[in-house]
């Protein structure tokens, strides 16, 4: 009836996990008690739960992603100690727990914190950027986001229910086939990918064809913000390198479930496929994560420097050049399989190759800088520390693609510090920046700004504490995933090495309490003009936060920086005619599915046959119901619109700081 | 939503300057250029593997190409009836509509059946997909195919049990459009997997 | 020669802390760290292929750091000098293109890859793993079979075997050939050089010298489950007639490796101490790469079919 599901998948021998698991368990339910005896339920379920609005949507992507930070830097810092702890000594956590440990840690920070941080703001920012309404289809964005949701939640559930992955982020067989792997750690890790991977497909294919085929009168391809550009990119990349991840973890389930062959040991099987077909994926997602985050930070240097970007068109040229790279580099990744010289030689120097493009951008940046007039509010000081620090992990990163470093260097701890340099200096500045920089646009108030630099300070230099140590153990020849280890000299840089986590786990601390202090104090934070940055892009030219048809009627774009220039001098913009807006209505389309979704993987992992066949089919279920109905919009009158403009134009005209002071 | 109301009020989607049936069209058309590259990671796997038949059976002791020629005349008719019929759903024919779209469904069903009977007399012989990593892949490429087109079965009956609830309507439309799309990509990965799998495996 | 080595073998489960060791370790801490280039084992390798590799690794750094400092610099200075507060800086809202500037911009980058790219192409040419190192005398056959979670180096010349240590001859290039049993390990010894992935029906090369005798530390660098941490092994590079002695005397105690007794050691096990076998069967080598011996078995070997998880396994 259940499976293979018994009493003895629950951990009660092991009180970490059923302790965090409990405390997570309890922490919801009390949520989900406070929501229903406050009376927010309907309120949850019909602006929230059920919105098709990109917006909602984009804050929802964020909110999952900040919660999940927290998950995978729990795991984080016990590794830490754990390493801290474990020389010469067993440390507190025996290996298959440490295992499960750094599998998840990778596992949610890529997919459950990186993605959806990354993919949330571009669902709220890009049809702001655009000028339009909503995305090409809105429905389907809140598909996307609530498979993304259960996929977060059945690699939770593992925490409690059985156990996660031992065979890394990504699972390399043959570690990970059924002779190595027989439990169902490695099936969470699949379904929870395959789910949320699909999730990430639709959102991609929406927002490709959004910047592709929707724009405000004017707005063509080369007057789109920065951002655009590079969630174009980004987009483009996912719909092209996803379906090479789910066709290959497919392959792995099909090894797992059915016993056929492609990655086994025995019947001809053959892991080198493995690891080219996963890093034909892998390489480009990196790529998928970082070149937003790239957008970012060209709209947030851009804004607090007062000026447009230095070489708009060399940066749309440089974000073009990474994305067709990206798909030309794969190799890099394991130089040490024995291919031969002339092959690893091709593909370091291609590597290399994505160092020019990066490297323009970083010009750039700093040529933006130069002629400025430059304020270091918290985004642009998440930029700052991006440049500073991004540059020495592109470096390390050029190094460890030249073969024959990269034959001593390969999966030491040097590369650990390399890629957590990119994707903390790189990634997750950039996806912080872009949090402090939208926040007022989605709720109408800013960030504390003491507290936003108090914490930048601590990730900033805890990070640096964290991870120097890390390049010099990978120089002493230390490897990566030790549970222990017997080398005296490698123990002082793991202590160091541990003290950077606290410093970060402080700026984590910070940033809480920045949002709730930021939250209680408001009134005084509020921006009544939506303009709290004096911001370049059209999406400062709209209420904070935007009303839900965005614009009261479709800006008309004459250039780059649309709203800068409807800003200038003698730029008089009278009142438009108002008329009825369409909207697409909400939909629980999306949180059924997933529900669906969310039973369908995990009868699936503990081979619930009929639940998994049943949930299928209410899934289709579901579908069809959607596709019967008979109302998709609904309107808005043009009093309404018109109330809500005149609003947020009078705030505007009487707010005492005026763009129009700018030189 | 009234014929009155739509002509005076401005849709989310008057925002794009393209017809909503463009948008949907082009949606559609990047996610079946993703799903190409799903199986062309499967094409690959099964490039890989066709020749690691680890002591078993290879595609030239096992393919009946008689077999899959008649597959492939259901398969490429059936694609011609799915035009018909999507014409049919333009001109809001009936006749022409459900006529083509049932006359795709069995073409449909018959190369599935065909298909099943010919993985069926495989596992018989004992030459199923847990055999060899040859066999593997080449279940996994030509069942992912079978798969997709099972789904576009359900799909088709979902489509003709619409029009037959709501008729023509713009959305309905614009998924019949989508279908069609989607069972003709089916026919172009066909034609690969035909040459591929089964043509060259023979030739071996 | 069962003896455990200077503190890398010897605690791999549960040595409990001292007074004294916390004392050490509390030292360690606070030790210059000026200490760490000696300390590094790929700053101060220890054989030819190392050597070669940290010059490679240096000058590519050196290369970069040519470039990247002044950037780090400059990006600083302009940040710090165009600040909203100092009225000194000229604000240049207009400065957003300049062909020359773009020019510059692109070729800087471009100049620093292609000449690292020519690095790139000499070095992953010359330090190929597979290729044979210049010497006057013959490469001493090694043959090395990771297995869970433990190595197993096979001499087939000298016909005997050993596992977790592997003893070598100073000055004299090493020729490897690798497998793996089970799952995917990479052979390190990072004083030597080069690191080379193990796997399963496939056979890898890789040559390596050590140019003095020592000792080193020699590790599995690719994660491969739980006995992961545990699968280092003591690399002994020994003048040539200490050499011949340790084959001398491996040659006589230690049980005889044929496909039986590689049945049993391809078992999962957790830190095995080292030893040595004193026959090995020639063949043995290439019916594992063959699957004539079969993969070795994963967890719970022997065990009722536990398929849920580790915890239900106990």
């Amino acid at each position: 009836m259940l499976g293979k599901l018994t009493w003895g998948a629950i951990p009660f021998d092991q009180p970490i996990p059923l302790i965090a698991g409990g405390l997570v368990g309890v922490g919801l339910l009390c949520l989900l008690a406070l929501v229903v005896l406050k009376g927010w339920f309907p309120y949850v379920w019909r602006e929230w739960i059920t919105s098709v609005d990109h917006k909602r949507i984009g804050v929802m992507y964020t909110l999952l992603a900040m919660t999940m930070l927290l998950r995978g830097f729990t795991d984080a810092i016990m590794m830490r100690t754990q390493q801290a702890l474990a020389f010469r000594a067993p440390g507190y956590l025996p290996p298959e727990h440490y295992d499960q440990i750094f599998a998840a840690h990778g596992t949610m920070m890529i997919f459950f914190v990186a993605m959806p941080f990354m993919i949330g703001l571009m669902n709220f920012v890009v049809p702001l950027q655009l000028g339009i309404r909503d995305v090409a289809f809105p429905t389907l964005n809140s598909v996307g986001f609530w498979l993304t949701a259960t996929g977060a939640l059945l690699a939770n559930i593992s925490l409690v229910v059985g156990e996660f992955s031992r065979a890394t982020w990504l699972p390399f067989p043959p570690l990970s086939e059924l002779a190595y792997s027989p439990g169902v750690g490695v099936d969470y890790y699949l379904w929870a990918i395959e789910i949320s991977g699909a999730g990430t497909l639709v959102s991609g294919i929406n927002l490709v064809t959004t910047i592709l085929k929707m724009h405000a009168p004017g707005m063509t391809y080369f007057r789109m913000p920065i951002f655009c550009w590079t969630t174009l990119a980004s987009n483009l990349l996912i719909v092209a390198a996803f379906p090479l991840l789910t066709a290959t973890l497919a392959m792995l389930l099909l090894d797992r479930y059915l016993g056929f062959h492609f990655f086994t040991n025995e019947g001809g099987g053959n892991v080198m496929m493995f690891m080219n077909l996963i890093w034909a994926w892998g390489h480009p997602e990196i790529y998928i994560l970082i070149l937003p985050a790239f957008g970012i930070y060209s709209e947030v240097i851009s804004t607090f420097s007062r000026k447009p970007i230095f070489g708009y068109r060399s940066m749309v040229a440089a974000t073009m050049a990474i994305c067709l790279l990206s798909f030309t580099v794969w190799l890099h990744h394991f130089f040490t399989m024995g291919a031969g010289a002339d092959v690893n030689a091709v593909f370091g120097i291609a590597s290399s190759i994505i160092a020019v493009p990066t490297g323009v951008k970083l010009f750039n940046w700093m040529f933006t800088l130069f002629g400025g007039r430059i304020v270091f509010a918290p985004p642009m000081l998440w930029s700052m520390g991006f440049l500073v620090t991004f540059i020495i992990g592109g470096m390390t990163g050029v190094l460890l693609a030249v073969p024959p470093a990269d034959f001593v260097l390969h999966n030491s701890l040097f590369l650990v510090a390399h890629f957590h340099n990119v994707l903390i200096g790189g990634l997750l500045f950039g996806a912080f920046a872009g949090y402090t920089f939208w926040f007022p646009k989605a709720f109408g108030f800013r960030l504390h700004e003491g507290l936003g630099k108090a914490a930048f300070w601590c990730w900033f230099i805890g990070f640096y504490v964290a991870f120097m140590p890390l390049y010099v153990l990978g120089l002493m020849g230390m490897t990566r995933r030790m549970q222990h280890y017997d080398v005296p000299e490698w123990h002082p840089w793991l202590l160091i090495a541990a003290a950077g986590a606290v410093i970060i786990l402080a700026g984590i601390v910070l940033q809480i309490v920045q949002l709730v202090v930021s939250f209680r104090r408001r009134d005084e934070l509020r921006d009544v003009t939506g303009d709290p940055w004096n911001g370049r892009s059209l999406e400062w030219s709209t209420a904070s936060p935007p009303p839900a048809f965005n614009f009261a009627v479709l800006p008309q774009v004459g250039g780059l920086d649309a709203y800068w220039a409807m800003k200038q001098p003698g730029e008089h913009t009278k009142e438009p005619a108002y008329a009825d807006i369409e909207m697409p209505v909400n939909s629980p389309t999306g949180f059924i599915c997933a529900f669906f979704a969310t039973f369908m993987g995990f009868a699936l992992i503990w081979h619930i046959w009929w639940l998994a066949i049943l949930s299928a089919a209410g899934a289709y279920a579901t579908f069809v119901v959607f596709a019967w109905r008979d109302r998709d919009e609904y309107t808005i009158p043009a009093a309404t619109v018109a109330y809500l403009d005149r609003t947020n134009r009078r705030a505007r005209e009487a707010a005492p700081v005026s763009i129009t002071a700018a030189p | 939503m009234s014929a009155s109301q739509a002509a005076t009020a401005v849709s989310h989607s008057d925002a794009v300057l393209v017809t909503r049936r463009i948008i949907a069209g082009y949606g559609f058309w990047i996610f079946l250029l993703s799903d190409i590259i799903m199986f062309s990671a499967f094409f690959a796997a099964y490039a890989v593997l066709s020749a690691q038949t680890a002591g078993g059976p290879s595609g030239k002791d096992l393919f009946n190409l008689t077999n899959v020629a008649i597959e492939t005349a259901c398969l490429l008719l059936s694609s011609f009836t799915c035009g018909l019929a999507s014409i049919g759903a333009r001109t809001k024919n009936s006749l022409w509509f459900y006529g083509a779209m049932t006359a795709t469904f069995f073409l449909g069903a018959a190369f599935l059946g065909l298909e099943i009977r010919e993985f069926a007399g495989l596992v018989a012989r004992g030459a199923g997909p847990a055999r060899s990593a040859f066999l593997s892949s080449f279940f996994t490429l030509v069942g992912c195919h079978g798969l997709h087109v099972t789904a576009g079965l359900l799909w088709l009956l979902t489509m003709m049990a619409q029009v037959l609830a709501k008729g023509y309507r713009p959305d309905i439309q614009r998924r019949i459009l989508c279908f069609g799309l989607f069972w003709h990509t089916l026919d172009i990965i066909w034609v690969a997997l035909f040459t591929v799998v089964y043509l060259l495996g023979v030739a071996q | 020669m069962i003896a455990k080595p200077d503190g890398f073998l010897n605690s791999d489960r549960g040595n409990r802390r001292t007074g004294r060791g916390l004392a050490i370790r509390t030292a360690a801490a606070i030790a210059p760290l000026c200490l760490a280039a000696c300390q590094s084992a790929l700053l101060d390798p220890k054989g030819v292929i190392g050597l070669a590799e940290k010059t490679i690794l240096i000058d590519s750094l050196a290369i970069m750091l040519a470039i990247v400092v002044p950037t780090i610099v400059a990006t600083l200075g302009f940040a710090w000098w165009y600040r909203a507060s100092n009225t000194k800086a000229r604000y240049r809202p207009a400065f957003v293109y300049s062909g020359r500037l773009e020019l510059v911009v692109w070729s800087i980058p471009l100049l620093v890859i292609i000449l690292l790219g020519g690095v790139i192409w000499i070095g992953a040419h010359q330090l190929d793993p597979a290729k044979p190192l210049a010497s006057d005398a013959p490469p001493l056959q090694v043959q090395v079979v990771s297995l869970d979670w433990k190595w197993l180096f096979i001499y087939p010349d000298q016909q005997i075997a050993s596992v977790n240590r592997l003893v070598i001859p100073a000055g004299v290039p090493v020729h490897f050939t690798l497998t793996s049993a089970s799952v995917m390990n990479a052979f390190f010894i990072p004083r030597l050089g080069s690191m080379i992935y193990t796997m399963n029906r496939m056979t890898t090369q890789l040559n390596l010298r050590a140019d003095a005798p020592g000792t080193f530390q020699g590790l599995s660098s690719d994660y491969s489950g739980d006995g992961f941490a545990g699968m280092h092994f003591e690399v002994r590079s020994l003048p040539g007639d200490q050499f011949a002695d340790w084959i001398d005397t491996a040659r006589k105690s230690g049980p005889a490796l044929d496909p039986s007794s590689y049945m049993a050691l391809a078992q999962q096990s957790f830190a095995t101490p080292p030893f040595t076998y004193r026959t090995a069967d020639a063949g043995l080598f290439g019916k594992i790469v063959s699957q004539q011996l079969p993969p070795g078995p994963g967890p719970h070997a022997g065990l009722p079919d536990v398929t849920v998880s580790s915890r239900t396994a106990n």
